[in-house]
């Protein structure tokens, strides 16, 4: 014990270093599961899950879980669950079509309503959950009942079908042909995929030099050409197919609107960064003046009205309001989230990661289905997916955790 | 190392129970543990004291099996024999057992059925609750806790709780006990409960390892300690010897002398800034009973004012209420900030009126443990990074990154995961929190508790510093030492009542608690 000195020296700053960025491999994981299972099908398949009407298939059949996915996500970061949304998918399914059919409703007049339905059914569960301090997922278990039964008194005539084409359209069509075709290729997809990953790189090359000029951390220069030189060639591929097929998906737009402003409002906004504060502490979140029940109400609202939009979609796409419309959804949209790497007790999650992982569920869907496997093998075998994603994501934040 | 030596020649002559050689356990690389070694006598109560992240958890992890053998390196030889444990049910079968800082009860279950849980007193599968109850029973006797053993947990204070944590030990046969900071939660009657059975067990012949950061807990209680600093053991010292003083294990503890355990400062108090009058607060859940009493005080500018109190008295509650009305029910009394009335309704509205609080319980209502430094630091006012309600991540690095190395958070960088942190450099991740909120009035509930000698003495230099730009501080402790060291004007409160006021200069330990313990009995 020779190293005595007289009092503390003031701390001495340590050097400045910049920190690189670790790479995230919750969100890589998932990605590359999404590839793995693309290319054991392909392989599986002989080539046919691929084919561009298949690729085509893929987007306009899961639109509806992606967007339902996208509303969940931020349900379950805050550490809440909704188990109506496919009641409530079903319910709006048939308000809009009613209102179409029998009150004389042009289709974007029921579009529009779809939605204010949505958010008003979102209002409704807020309320409870944010308000009244009633846990979610009873109040989605009613809701899920509630709902189902709405549709029920509303669908007494049975199927209401012979809905209008421009309705139709945003589950079921494409973009018009705009700059002709060339070799049976839609040109306008082509041009679509190539502004797509043209912007990607410029957006991404902005942001570095933004973090370069204010002396931020930022991921390696390798690192990030092979993530974008991927995802170039997946996105050009990708456009490749669908142009060969009807062009771009209506609902293909939609979907990668929904996708870029979730992720910024998570990211970015005051009020997804409240979401994630209060799914890491609730207690804490209080304490630092967020107003919890305010952002509950909202995230409620938001999945009222993602939900509305799903229920537009798969009533587009089915070109009729059945009773037993939605059924499951809400189950779909929860795996799809949870495959993405969401945390159970909530906190963690992100929109592309609940994309994704609804996309996974979506390719075994098609996948398994090209190999004519029974129906009742695919829910058994989305099962154990979603019960290994989980196990290998604990499993690795486990080993992650050490101490 | 002649001390050392004569201790080592001490043991000789005793029985030894432990001996813990050369223990080396790393995580990818970091070494927790480099090279400790520990040796226990029969009978002792034996201390181990570090500074937290020094490795005694991790120590104590690899001793009771948590880290199986073959996951460290050294050896471990308990009863005279070599052991390797690879899971806690191996270490308890040889009869130690530890009791965690976190107790591990079922709130549900009753005192007996907790005491045998996993161990149950049964017949071909069957119970017999005959005997459990009468078991359980007899062992109550044993720690002193006067219960029905039928009593469920959740009705029982943390102190009486941790009896029965005891008490389930003993059930084991416990040759070798472990206490992680076991007074951390309690108050000093408890405490004193719980360190008079600890010499009671003693004299059973049982032997306790005890970690404590409170060196007058040690001092009356252990044996021996042992000083580990960065994962090695530094001295070993007895504690009947001349120089076993706290002096001497602080010093070891921080690896240098504290002529001050507070830094030095100059008060410089101006105008009054926040004027509580009549302040009364009812319990949420009893709303008959009154948990603060007409509490009326006052803060000057640049003043730290200190609230002393018993657990129970009020103190964090009076706080609380204040912060937007954040505890309790029927809420009545004025605050003036500045000689303006002002309401603090909500959280939200209490920091808009510049207050900030930093609460007693750091994980459960401090932080987001799950989030990153940068993400905890602009909590409380990601507004100010905001415009029109999306955030600058690019400021909010920048912000949190000047906070790290203002504050000496020990972190590689803000992207660190904040549960990962130890107790001083969580505190002040919390402390930058509120300090960048930017208020005047600054309420610091239990500042340094569970913190170790030398991040409590910057926590101290920071609250200062805060003095010093004109804010109005309060603080809240247990320390007694602590409020005298750092205060300029100390409250006393004692069941919600504000029972007395003394100036710095006519403060002391007596004359506190003389008012402390004011209107009981």
């Amino acid at each position: 014990m020779s190293t005595t000195t007289p009092t503390i020296t003031p701390p001495v700053p340590s050097k400045r270093r910049i920190p690189k960025l670790s790479i995230n491999f919750r969100q890589y994981g998932i990605l590359a599961a999404l590839a793995v299972i693309v290319i054991l099908f392909q392989i599986m398949t002989n080539g046919r899950l691929l084919l561009p009407g298949n690729v085509n298939n893929l987007i306009q059949q899961n639109a509806y879980v992606l967007i339902l996915a996208i509303g969940m996500v931020i349900v379950i970061i805050a550490g809440h669950i909704d188990l109506s949304v496919g009641s409530v998918v079903a319910m709006v399914g048939a308000v809009s079509a009613i209102s179409m059919n029998s009150w004389g409703f042009p289709w974007w007049a029921a579009v529009i309503l779809a939605l204010v339905v949505g958010a008003v059914v979102g209002a409704w569960q807020g309320f409870w959950v944010a308000y009244v301090g009633i846990p979610a997922f009873i109040v989605t278990l009613a809701g899920m009942l509630i709902f189902r039964g709405l549709t029920l008194v509303l669908l007494t005539g049975g199927t209401i079908s012979g809905l209008p084409a421009e309705f139709t359209a945003i589950g079921a069509g494409w973009l018009p042909s705009w700059l002709g075709e060339v070799a049976g290729r839609d040109v306008l997809t082509l041009v679509l995929g190539i502004l797509t990953v043209v912007v990607l790189l410029a957006q991404g090359l902005r942001s570095r030099a933004t973090l370069r000029k204010l002396d931020l951390p930022r991921e390696p220069m390798v690192s990030f050409w092979i993530k974008n030189g991927i995802a170039a060639v997946a996105i050009l591929a990708f456009t490749w197919l669908l142009s060969d097929y009807s062009g771009t998906p209506i609902i293909l737009i939609i979907l990668a609107v929904l996708i870029l402003l979730y992720t910024f409002l998570l990211n970015r906004s005051v009020f997804g960064r409240h979401v994630y504060a209060m799914g890491g502490n609730l207690f804490a979140a209080v304490m630092s003046g967020v107003k919890t029940k305010r952002v509950n109400f909202l995230i409620f609202v938001n999945m009222g009205i993602l939900a509305g939009l799903a229920g537009v979609v798969s009533t587009a796409r089915a070109g009729g309001a059945v009773a037993s419309a939605g059924q499951n959804y809400e189950l779909d949209a929860i795996a799809a989230v949870f495959i993405g790497g969401a945390a159970v007790q909530g906190g963690v999650g992100t929109v592309v990661g609940a994309v994704i992982g609804g996309l996974v569920m979506g390719v075994l869907n098609m996948g398994l289905s090209i190999l004519s496997v029974d129906a009742a093998w695919q829910m058994a075998i989305k099962g154990f997916v979603l019960l290994l994603a989980v196990a290998f994501d604990i499993f690795n934040k486990r080993r992650a955790g050490g101490r | 190392m002649s001390i050392q030596d004569s201790v080592i020649d001490d043991v000789e002559q005793h029985d030894v129970i432990l001996r813990m050689n050369d223990i080396v356990k790393d995580f990818s690389g970091v070494k927790a543990l480099d090279g400790v070694s520990i040796t226990v006598r029969r009978g002792e109560v034996h201390a181990i004291c570090g500074e937290n992240g020094a490795g005694k958890s991790t120590l104590m992890k690899v001793l009771s099996g948590v880290y199986p053998a073959g996951s460290f390196g050294g050896s471990i030889e308990f009863e005279g024999h070599e052991v390797a444990f690879r899971t806690i049910n191996d270490s308890e079968h040889e009869g130690i057992v530890i009791i965690h800082q976190e107790l591990a009860l079922s709130p549900y279950l009753s005192i007996a059925e907790n005491i045998f849980l996993g161990n149950e007193l049964s017949s071909r599968g069957v119970i017999d609750w005959n005997k459990t109850n009468r078991e359980a029973a007899l062992l109550l006797a044993r720690v002193g806790l006067d219960e029905n053993p039928a009593t469920k947990i959740l009705e029982l204070g943390v102190g009486k709780q941790q009896l029965v944590e005891i008490a389930k030990a003993l059930s084991k046969r416990v040759k070798l006990l472990i206490l992680d900071e076991p007074t951390a939660a309690l108050n000093d009657e408890d405490s004193a409960h719980l360190l008079s059975l600890i010499d009671h067990l003693r004299m059973q012949g049982i032997t306790c390892i005890i970690i404590s950061h409170k060196l007058k807990e040690i001092k009356r209680i252990a044996d021996t300690v042992t000083v580990i600093r960065d994962g090695k053991t530094i001295e070993t010292i007895p504690m009947d010897g001349p120089d076993a003083t706290e002096a001497r294990i602080i010093r070891a503890m921080v690896g240098r002398d504290l002529n001050s355990l507070f830094p030095p400062r100059d008060s410089n108090i101006g105008e009054e800034v926040l004027r509580v009058e009549d302040w009364t607060v009812y319990h949420p859940v009893d709303t008959s009973r009154l948990v603060v009493d007409g509490a009326s005080f006052t803060v000057r500018a640049g003043e730290i004012v200190g609230f002393a109190g018993l657990m129970g008295a009020g103190r964090t509650e009076l706080a609380m209420s204040i912060f937007g009305r954040s505890y309790g029910t029927n809420i009545s009394g004025r605050i003036y900030k500045n000689g303006v009335e002002i309401q603090n309704r909500t959280v939200d509205e209490a920091i808009h009126n510049g207050f900030a609080y930093a609460t007693e319980d750091r994980k459960k209502y401090g932080l987001n443990l799950i989030g990153d430094i940068q993400v905890n630091v602009s909590a409380a006012a990601l507004g100010k990074l905001a415009k029109a309600g999306v955030v600058d991540s690019h400021r909010e690095y920048k912000v949190a990154d000047s906070y790290r190395e203002k504050m000496n958070i020990k972190a590689p960088s803000v992207a660190s995961i904040t549960g990962k942190l130890s107790g001083g450099n969580q505190q002040k991740v919390v402390l930058s929190k509120w300090i960048f909120a930017g208020p005047d009035v600054l309420i610091l509930d239990e500042p340094t508790r569970g913190i170790d000698v030398g991040a409590k003495y910057e926590i101290y230099g920071i609250i200062n510093e805060l003095a010093a730009q004109g804010k109005a501080v309060v603080v809240i402790s247990s320390e007694l030492p602590e409020l005298l060291g750092l205060a300029d004007r100390i409250y006393a409160i004692s069941e919600g009542k504000l029972t007395g006021e003394v100036s710095r200069e006519n403060a002391s330990q007596e004359t506190l608690m003389h008012y402390m313990t004011a209107g009981k009995d």
